[in-house]
């Protein structure tokens, strides 16, 4: 078990080290670009801010006539007591106030298409590979590779025109019905279903093809070995063979493909949200893009990256139960 | 394979054919399209009309041609790809050969560069780095290559590091030619097949990231590209008065684009791996 703790100890230093890249790039960027960054923002702002939005925006961004390396200090040191400083579009609310509801509704939205079209996925997958050459296996990923080259956003564009706008049977807009009051509620919770139910739907249609392709194609690999031939030699019955012998043990590079997937599904569901001005962070991200609030994007950037580096360590935790060539 | 043969294998190969068909139409149409339509930016006619003989394929919110905006917006759309394309897999060649053939302290730091890029999300980094620039095709290409080269570079690191056993390059550093001429001249000639499909794949990636990015408004909103294409639409309220024929066209050719570039990439693995006798991944993804 020793060796599995150091496994998740080097990882967590891995991930250590990528969360300090992004930190530091977030400080950079805006002080690699051409000319002064601080006279280049309040020249987009000029007569728009208050001055002590524009003192607060200095402060967020650590801009101080200092040298570069104690400014460095002073935004590491803010980040790390968790201050991202104070949003611009939203003066004077602080970026963590703003950013915390809406990672609500993005964790909500990707996570519950993320496990959704990992196990349908997968399912699939699977049961093409045992079927080889079948109608699932023929018709699937060619399919899928179709829908898949259509961007996001866009199929979640047709779904809102098809299912919402023609038929009806979908909201158009927003987590909720703005007229029901948020609570714990079974008519509150039925309203978030039913606006989750058509953005999720949309991710889950352009992401399967990934995951039905992966655990295929270790699936067709699996099935040839010996112990799968020797098992079904011993007239085990193929339910057994297939959930016992062969799913189980082609699922290692899904499971270690999800942490990757993490950052894709993502990357969909902020612009999903968008189609669908569903209230989470990537709605917040083009809000704050059109705005110019840069320390509220520079936050969203943060805690999204962070997000996703946790849930990879957490995969890599479930990676190590479910092969024990990483336990010994 | 020489270019010819290649060309006379993917043709032979029915899903690449299909493929090279689409992508050649394409590419036509980017090359020749914006001189056979009309301005795409002129205010013509009522906004939002559905298609009739006049606009074919009606009028956006502000009263433009939908034919003229999505056939103008080929041509800058996949210049950046391809270019995006061919710079992702430069800068993945050098990095993940270095690291690949020299091994060691390089491939150690290499290795930790990749990964970090791999694991940091692309979307929200491309944002943040895109909402700093000034707007335009320079720094679309900048910000797609700088979220995209990892992918590519870790593939061909360890199809250099497996070449790098091979007795042909034994040989090579024997006869003491130096590290950079066998890795140029001897290694990459003979992964021309996975440098092809990584070139594929990156473009692909690159169309689609670019549309998203426009979509967002990180593009330049007063150029015509698919990804303002999707921007205007969205902003000019497509979805809530049923305007359907203001996005699905654009759409209609990015999917089409990506799908023959991912068909084309089926191919090449058919040709090089014979064993796939059914359909498998297609190299590079997103």
């Amino acid at each position: 078990m020793s060796r599995g703790v150091s496994f998740l100890a080097r990882r967590a230093g891995f991930y250590a080290l990528a969360a300090w890249a992004a930190i530091t790039l977030n400080f950079l960027i805006p002080r690699m670009m051409p000319g002064d960054p601080a006279s280049v923002m309040f020249a987009r702002f000029r007569g728009e801010l208050e001055p002590e939005a524009i003192e607060a925006l200095r402060a967020t961004l650590g801009l101080t006539d200092g040298p570069l390396w104690s400014q460095y200090l002073t935004y590491l040191s803010h980040v790390l007591r968790g201050d991202l400083g104070t949003s611009v579009a939203y003066f004077p609310a602080p970026v963590s106030e703003v950013i915390g509801v809406g990672l609500l509704w993005t964790v909500l939205l990707a996570g519950t298409a993320l496990v959704i079209a990992f196990a349908l996925g997968t399912l699939l997958g699977a049961l093409a590979a045992w079927w080889r050459g079948g109608w699932l296996d023929s018709t699937a990923p060619l399919v899928l590779s179709l829908v898949g080259a259509f961007p996001y956003f866009w199929l979640a564009m047709v779904a809102v025109y098809l299912l919402g706008f023609m038929m009806g049977w979908f909201p158009l807009r927003h987590a909720y019905d703005t007229g029901i009051r948020a609570g714990p509620t079974v008519a509150f919770a039925a309203s978030v279903l039913h606006h989750a139910a058509l953005p999720a739907a949309t991710l889950v249609l352009a992401s399967l093809g990934g995951w039905l392709l992966t655990m295929r194609n270790t699936m067709v690999g699996v099935l040839g070995e010996d112990h799968v031939r020797y098992a079904r030699a011993r007239g085990l019955p193929p339910r057994r063979i297939f959930l016992h012998y062969a799913a189980r043990n082609a699922l290692l590079p899904s499971v270690t493909g999800f942490g990757m997937a993490l950052g894709f599904v993502l990357s969909g569901a902020l612009l999903t949200e968008i189609v669908f001005s569903y209230p989470g962070q990537g709605y917040l991200l083009i809000q704050s893009v059109r705005a110019q609030d840069f320390p509220l994007m520079q936050g969203i950037f943060l805690t999204i990256t962070l997000a996703v580096l946790g849930a990879n360590w957490l995969v890599d935790a479930v990676t190590l139960i479910l092969d024990p060539r990483t336990r010994r | 394979m020489t270019g010819a043969r290649w060309y006379k294998a993917l043709w032979a190969n029915p899903k690449s054919r299909v493929g090279l068909v689409v992508v050649v139409a394409f590419a036509l149409l980017a090359v020749v399209g914006p001189w056979l339509v009309g301005d795409p930016t002129a205010f013509l006619a009522v906004p939002h009309q559905p298609p009739s003989t006049a606009h074919w394929l009606g009028t956006t919110g502000q009263g433009q041609d939908v034919l003229a905006q999505t056939v103008a917006g080929a041509r800058p759309t996949l210049a950046v790809g391809v270019l995006t394309g061919l710079l992702v897999v430069g800068f993945g060649a050098v990095t993940g050969g270095a690291a690949g053939f020299w091994g060691g302290r390089v491939d150690d730091a290499l290795s930790l560069l990749i990964n970090v890029f791999l694991v940091l999300p692309g979307l929200p980094l491309m944002v943040v780095v895109a909402a700093w620039l000034p707007p335009g095709p320079a720094t679309m290409t900048a910000v797609l290559v700088l979220t995209g080269w990892a992918w590519n570079a870790r593939v061909l690191r360890s199809q250099v590091r497996s070449l790098r056993e091979r007795d042909f390059v034994a040989a090579a550093v024997v006869s003491g030619e130096s590290g950079v001429r066998i890795l140029v001249a001897e290694i990459l000639p003979n992964m021309a097949s996975l440098i092809a499909s990584a070139f594929i794949g990156a473009t692909v990636y690159a169309i689609g990231a670019q549309v998203g990015l426009e979509f967002l408004g990180l593009g330049d909103p007063s150029a015509v590209t698919w990804g303002t294409n999707l921007y205007w639409a969205s902003n000019d309220s497509a979805l809530l008065t049923g305007a359907w024929w203001t996005f699905v066209p654009t759409g209609v050719g990015v999917a089409l684009v990506g799908f023959g570039l991912v068909l084309v990439n089926f191919g090449i693995d058919e040709i090089t791996n014979p064993r796939l006798a059914t359909p498998t991944t297609g190299g590079g993804d997103g």
